[in-house]
């Protein structure tokens, strides 16, 4: 084998390994998912600025449903996470008593400085209609924007709100 | 400025992108790291035979193969996973088993049996660790399961790491007790050990972090932990010395003890655990080393690696060769190497495949190649702390922590053993080197990797939309 092509062989072989590793981090570059701007027409986020930045990943286009027309006739199935450092979790609803807090026992564990180590459960009652109650928590629990003090019934879509984080109920 | 404009400019939402499932960008990548090592094989071949070698097609299609089944695999089981981990890690493997062949091929090797038949069998080896990659993929749905078995992980580790001191079942192969023979198969144990290991202490510390964290003094800058949670490093630390004793292998005590600290770092944001625990292990390394032979042979041949050469070469004393031969090695490579196949770092004989194929990989692609590879290393690290900071459970974070700093801390351990910056151990380098647990471990801790990384990138369902929104209407001036 004549000299010439091993030393292009062995170029060729260090450009192609360092091609490989450029090629990876390009992917990397294209692979930081993060934050983007999306522009829409609604007009709700102009309503409540402060939760601009925090709420994730609302598809730009969404048929929202007229209103309370719906509300009581399908039971809820899961229990989405929409905001704080959980966001994205879902539990399905299955029946069972769902508690919420910082203690590593609870079904959501909650990784969040204002929320308590046994901060809210979240059962179905006789009827099937379920029921938030804040099991006496320093910061307390709200739905929507009123503050807990005896066991509530969740309308569908109510954001619950323990310190960061928010859940809901979905169909 | 028109209305809609405006309208337009004032309605804009912040979002998180929708994260893309990102396979075909994985299988792009694999073919291009099947590609690299069958050019890499072809060039060995026609370097030292002058032909293109005859088990090329074989070669080719059994790499591809096997990246083939695990892409599918992880496209089945896993959609939402890391493009990158899968396609770093084949190539290693791919180059390594070039090596290996590349190794089998000295006659030098081969007449005092070093090698012959590796490359082979480390093919098969590799098939195995895709094996436990896919079992990982498939029957782990979920890897919080793992934290169930916190306890039992402790156990089983220990029970890893005590093996090899068992009699009859032990090895001691050149000094280190790493290993123990099971019907002829030598096994390093402390491969499994490490992911064991990094199971319990992932779960351990996601319960006590907060006992950790929060109990505490501020004294110059750092946080003083209180004396009883100084508790589980010191029996961390404690178990570490005493491999270190009894195993007299510097690599594993290292590992598992750095392993520790990361995680426990992360867990509770002290740097103060960090200088602790780089005190501790200077302190006991040292302390060690000071009492116990083989440790400090292996220092000797760290310190002043051409003395013991001399001393070997001569017959007189001296332990090891080839920390010396392995620097003639890289320092012959120079920036560009000299080419697959024209090297001649089959003269390290022993161990020239498995814990030194580094220096071969040094000769004979140079440092550009040597920089190329620990990118690539680095690469897999960057992607398990990527997975780490986007997992939304503890757990997961704390795992995926562990796990791509063990990896990381092993790559430095060998590596740096090779090329002279701290004393050789024996361990392996995770993918490259020849062995049968290194490469199933590994390709085990790339899964669990995978897995976590499926689960912290699955995008998160859209938010129901809210029945109060559109009733209420917002007059805005201008």
């Amino acid at each position: 084998m004549s000299e010439l092509t091993l030393t292009v062989m062995r170029l060729g072989f260090l450009a192609v390994l360092w091609l490989f590793v450029i090629v990876a981090v390009q992917v990397i570059r294209s692979d930081l998912f993060g934050t983007r701007v999306t522009q829409r027409g609604a007009r709700r986020e102009a309503a409540r600025p402060q939760q601009q930045a925090a709420r994730q990943a609302p598809p730009p286009q969404r048929q929202q449903s007229g209103g309370s027309g719906r509300r009581g006739r399908n039971a809820p199935t899961k229990l989405v996470v929409t905001e704080g450092t959980l966001t994205g979790t879902t539990v399905a609803l299955q029946g069972q008593t769902i508690t919420l807090g910082r203690a590593h026992d609870s079904t959501i564990v909650l990784d969040d400085d204002y929320a308590s180590s046994r901060h809210a459960r979240i059962y179905p009652d006789r009827d099937g209609q379920w029921i938030v109650e804040d099991l006496g928590s320093t910061n307390g629990t709200y739905l929507d924007r009123n503050r807990l003090t005896t066991p509530t019934p969740i309308a569908p879509g109510a954001p619950i709100r323990i310190g960061k984080t928010v859940i809901e109920l979905r169909k | 400025m028109s209305t809609t404009n405006q309208s337009t400019h004032h309605t804009s939402t912040i979002g998180s992108i929708g994260t893309p499932s990102r396979r075909n960008t994985e299988l792009a990548l694999l073919v291009f790291a099947v590609a690299i090592p069958v050019f890499a094989y072809a060039n060995v071949g026609l370097a030292i035979n002058e032909e293109v070698p005859s088990g090329l097609l074989s070669y080719g299609l059994g790499l591809g193969l096997l990246a083939g089944v695990a892409h599918l695999v992880v496209r089945k089981f896993a959609p939402y996973a890391d493009p990158l981990l899968l396609p770093l890690a084949t190539l290693l493997n791919g180059l390594g088993l070039v090596i290996i062949w590349r190794l089998d091929q000295s006659k030098l090797l081969q007449s005092i049996q070093q090698a012959g038949t590796a490359a082979p069998r480390q093919l098969l080896y590799t098939a195995l660790g895709i094996a436990l990659f896919i079992v990982v993929l498939i029957f782990l749905k979920d890897h919080r399961v793992l934290q169930r078995y916190t306890y039992i992980s402790m156990v089983g580790a220990l029970f890893l790491l005590l093996l090899p001191l068992v009699p009859g079942l032990g090895q001691n192969i050149y000094g280190a007790k790493i290993w123990i023979s099971v019907a002829g198969f030598s096994i390093q144990p402390g491969e499994f050990a490490k992911i064991v290991l990094a199971i319990f202490f992932a779960g351990y510390l996601m319960v006590k972090r907060d006992a950790l964290a929060l109990a505490s003094r501020r004294f110059i800058g750092l946080y003083l932990p209180r004396g009883r949670d100084l508790g589980p490093i010191l029996v961390v630390w404690f178990i570490s010395i005493l491999i270190l004793v009894f195993e007299t292998d510097l690599g594993t005590s290292l590992l598992f003890f750095g392993m520790f600290v990361i995680m426990l770092y992360v867990a509770t944001e002290r740097t103060s655990w960090i200088v602790f625990g780089l005190l501790m292990s200077s302190v006991g390394a040292v302390g060690v080393a000071s009492f116990e032979p083989h440790v400090q042979q292996r220092v000797q041949a760290w310190l002043d690696p051409m003395h013991e050469y001399l001393l070997s070469r001569q017959g007189v004393g001296g332990h090891s060769e080839q920390a010396m031969q392995a620097l003639w090695a890289f320092g012959s490579g120079g920036t560009l190497g000299t080419g697959l196949g024209q090297g001649h770092s089959d003269l390290i004989r022993f161990a020239a495949n498995s814990d030194f194929i580094l220096a071969t990989f040094g000769e004979e692609m140079g440092l550009a190649g040597i920089m190329a590879i620990l990118l690539i290393y680095g690469l897999i690290v960057e992607r398990g702390v990527r997975t780490a900071l986007a997992a939304r459970d503890p757990f997961g974070k704390l795992l995926a922590i562990g796990l791509s700093g063990a990896f990381a801390l092993q790559v430095f351990v060998v590596a740096g053993g090779v090329m002279g910056l701290i004393p050789l151990t024996g361990m392996t380098m995770p993918f490259l080197a020849y062995g049968g647990s290194s490469v199933i471990a590994n390709w085990a801790l790339v899964g669990i990797l995978i897995r976590i990384s499926d689960t912290a990138r699955r995008p998160a369902p859209a938010p129901a939309a809210n029945p109060d929104a559109e009733m209420t209407q917002v007059v805005r001036p201008s």
